[in-house]
């Protein structure tokens, strides 16, 4: 609402007097949540779990800075892009399991499947730290290579069949713009900052990129729902395009691409994940799983 | 590394607000951050449409020993608040 002069806004009565956080909205409200006839039920129920774990599965990851970030300012950020990316996750899981229609829901999703059922890319769930895995500079090159690619991703979906899909990505491109100005702006000052900044830079950049390639191969779900999900592979070149500005202004090299380690054919969209996926899920689940049900 | 990031004040209007209010430091490196970290900060609740980031040691402030001479002799000035005149009756929040 805008007003013409002070007065107006004096007299205006909608809200608590000049009240912080008023407004709130509820995310997809009104949104149509019918399966468009055209759709095949069960690949919708598939990639809205690719998308949802990938959300869920870097949420997780980047929660783990609560407390352990080098500045408390950046502790807040970090637990507030995990909150937004847990917001993502559990719209599209409660997507998942309404199209399913067998009765479960966000949290039966989250906290009870095991790990092969997981959908995410290996780049949600590799360690980057706090701890021996990785540290700052590495979960910044993951953030920002994940949220460069998600970005292309969430802009084309919001042309999706499915309504619902359309109205998450609207809703989550603008939390995800914000994701890769965060770490674009950590990634130029560490990058051209100190020796030892831009060495745990580089030293990042090596550690993440076994895992890039993967964002960009179609899988044969996302395939099949032309026009409801977006073909990985047309998201490349504005990907590279990002990171390469970026990367410039820190003082930096954008790797080639690595072939992604397939077992068998298959990674994180079949369900097939690195060694570190056992152990997150086991840590995210525990709790779950030992009190079913518990709440807040 | 704490004590090396200047301090940072930050100003923040709400939705409904038409000024600026100060709602607290934080500390960054340089003032692009110190707008992010404010954001992150100060914001996440929905209480603003726009921010504002000073450095704090570009504020001049008051010293507490100057506070009787600067503000006690305003203390018995009555006169110089608009009580002395009659208030239209259709004029709200006055």
């Amino acid at each position: 609402m805008s007003f013409d002069n002070a007065y107006e806004a004096l007299i205006d009565q909608e809200d608590a007097h000049w009240a912080f956080g008023t407004g709130f909205s509820a995310p997809l409200e009104g949104v149509d949540r019918e399966v468009p006839t055209s759709v095949d039920a069960k690949d919708l129920v598939a990639y809205c779990l690719m998308l949802g774990d990938d959300s869920l599965i870097l949420s997780q990851r980047l929660a783990a800075w609560c407390s352990r970030a080098p500045e408390l300012e950046e502790d807040i950020a970090l637990a507030n892009i995990a909150l937004d990316l847990l917001g993502q996750a559990r719209l599209l899981l409660t997507r998942a399991g309404e199209v399913e229609g067998e009765g479960r829901d966000e949290d039966a999703l989250a906290y009870l499947r095991d790990e092969r059922e997981f959908r995410n890319v290996h780049l949600a769930e590799i360690d980057c730290g706090p701890g021996p895995g990785g540290d700052f500079a590495t979960t910044i090159v993951r953030l920002l290579v994940f949220s460069s690619w998600k970005v292309a991703q969430f802009s084309r979906l919001r042309g999706s069949a499915d309504p619902v899909l359309a109205a998450v990505a609207a809703k989550g491109l603008k939390e995800l713009a914000y994701h890769r100005d965060h770490a674009a702006q950590w990634a130029v000052r560490l990058g051209d900052g100190t020796e030892e900044s831009h060495r745990r830079m580089v030293a990042a950049v090596d550690r993440v990129w076994p895992f890039v390639d993967e964002l960009f191969h179609a899988n044969a779900v996302e395939s099949r729902l032309a026009g409801v999900a977006v073909d990985p592979s047309e998201l490349r070149s504005e990907v590279d395009g990002v990171l390469d500005a970026v990367f410039e202004a820190a003082g930096l090299t954008r790797p080639g691409p690595i072939p992604t380690a397939f077992v068998a054919g298959q990674a994180g969209r079949d369900g097939v994940h690195t060694e570190a996926m056992g152990f997150l899920v086991a840590e995210m689940q525990h709790l779950h799983r030992s009190l079913p049900g518990a709440v807040w | 590394m704490s004590t090396s990031w200047p301090l940072w004040e930050v100003f923040v209007r709400g939705k409904r607000g038409l000024n600026h209010v100060h709602v607290g430091s934080l500390h960054a490196p340089d003032a692009e951050m110190a707008v992010r970290n404010a954001r992150d900060v100060y914001t996440r609740r929905n209480e603003g449409v726009s921010i504002w980031v000073v450095p704090a040691e570009a504020i001049t402030a008051s010293s507490p020993d100057e506070k009787d001479p600067f503000f006690e002799p305003s203390g018995d000035k009555v006169y110089r608040h608009p009580t002395f005149y009659a208030i239209p009756e259709d004029v709200p929040h006055l």
